[in-house]
């Protein structure tokens, strides 16, 4: 199967362990993802008022391009990318007159009028692929592995552009069911981390972090999985003040661990709060801590 | 200091954010489901029931409150109202009043050089996006 993917800038350079397990996922499930030719920024946050058209340009452009090169359907890793690329695809086919006007501005070929299907990995995995399907392959079970799933906002909220039930999602648990894990849960999966607000008001996300990994540490939980990179750079980074901070992984790392691919996919070289001595522990990974890290 | 008379005033905040957010603030009944789910309430010098309550009533605190800056439009208050208001569209429409007399919240020029280097781009960008015009 093939898909076109969008990869956006945070998977390029912060995130860099999200794109090469997911790749590495993806190709272990024989799914061929063509980076799409000539990617801009989608725009990171969806311009929320009226007359702010300028800023829905970004994610049209992307459209427009995707539109020239033939895809019917994207697939994105990022939530961030996600949200932003969904949430302007509805406001298109919503908003036709201002759609036109963005079309006119963007002097394309073809016109775009919101045909696009936008995918998130998540649920391109559990209904493209299914999570059943990842479970035959599974070939070294996560036993005994207690996760914290955590959702944040932008793959659940707003409403018309979710993944999963809004107050009370399980996509991530489920796949970590199907890869032989058990899952610890809290409300406080679908709280926001405290996102933009690490570049000028770090408190802000120290405060929000330390109570969500707290708590779930009391519920019992040996670490995190997530899939925004924000997300991700935030529990990583901002748990340095905690006695015992817990590991963060994407999801696709964890995939990556319980199919048995190539250890150099996983990327933890890159994390700030080290999963080698967990996984090592539990032997869910023999390597050499020098050769990782 | 409010002032309730008995002949009307022109409403000229609630105009201009009823235009831009595109939402009927006069739906709100109150109920405070929007404060009791934003992570970020305990931060907050006025919480957001209280900014419509005071907009609804001609009072423009809310254009000089913290509110409005610590709202990332984690969209969670909207999903619970059950008026079915956009919140986040009524604190944007207020940061874009703001930001609009060319006042930036945030002085990118000033951010920490370290920041700068660790953040992922998408936090910057989305900051950038909420806090400068």
């Amino acid at each position: 199967m093939q898909i076109a993917y969008y990869p956006g800038c945070t998977l390029k350079s912060s995130a860099q362990q999200y794109e090469s397990s997911a790749l590495a996922v993806l190709k272990a499930l024989e799914i061929e993802p063509q980076e799409m030719k000539d990617w801009n920024c989608c725009g990171v946050v969806h311009a929320l008022a009226s007359d702010d058209i300028i800023h829905h340009v970004a994610p049209t452009r992307v459209f427009t391009q995707l539109q020239q090169q033939g895809s019917a359907n994207v697939v994105t890793f990022c939530d961030m990318c996600y949200n932003s690329l969904a949430q302007a695809n509805i406001f298109l086919k919503q908003e036709p007159q201002k759609c036109e006007t963005i079309n006119e501005f963007l002097e394309s070929e073809h016109k775009y009028q919101g045909q696009i299907e936008i995918l998130h990995l998540l649920p391109f995995l559990r209904d493209k692929v299914g999570f059943e399907t990842l479970k035959k392959k599974v070939k070294h079970p996560l036993k005994g592995l207690r996760l914290f799933p955590y959702y944040g906002c932008k793959l659940l909220r707003p409403r018309e552009i979710g993944i999963d039930d809004a107050e009370d999602p399980t996509i991530l648990a489920d796949l970590m069911h199907a890869l032989g894990a058990e899952v610890i849960d809290d409300p406080l999966k679908i709280q926001c981390c405290g996102s933009h607000h690490v570049v000028d008001q770090q408190d802000i996300v120290v405060r929000q972090v330390e109570k969500i990994i707290l708590r779930v540490q009391e519920r019992g939980a040996d670490a995190v999985v997530l899939s925004c990179p924000l997300c991700m750079f935030n529990f990583d980074s901002k748990q340095k003040q905690l006695l015992a901070p817990l590991p963060i992984f994407y999801f696709t790392q964890l995939i990556c661990i319980a199919l048995g691919l190539e250890k150099e996919a996983l990327g933890l070289h890159y994390h700030r709060t080290n999963p080698l001595p967990l996984l090592q522990e539990r032997q869910f990974l023999q390597v050499k801590q020098e050769n990782m890290l | 200091m409010l002032k309730i008379t008995a002949k009307a005033q022109p409403n000229e905040l609630l105009a201009k954010v009823a235009e831009l957010s595109g939402q009927n603030l006069f739906a709100c009944y109150q109920c405070g489901t929007c404060s009791a789910s934003c992570p970020f309430a305990p931060e907050m010098d006025l919480l957001p029931d209280k900014v419509i309550r005071q907009i609804t009533l001609g009072m423009t605190d809310p254009l000089t409150s913290k509110t409005i800056w610590l709202c990332a439009s984690c969209y969670l208050c909207v999903e619970r109202c059950p008026r079915d208001i956009d919140m986040a569209k009524i604190m944007e429409a207020l940061r874009q009043i703001h930001l609009r007399k060319n006042v930036d919240h945030v002085k990118v020029a000033q951010l920490p050089e370290i920041i700068l280097e660790e953040v992922p781009p998408i936090a910057l960008v989305a900051n950038f996006r909420k806090n400068t015009g």
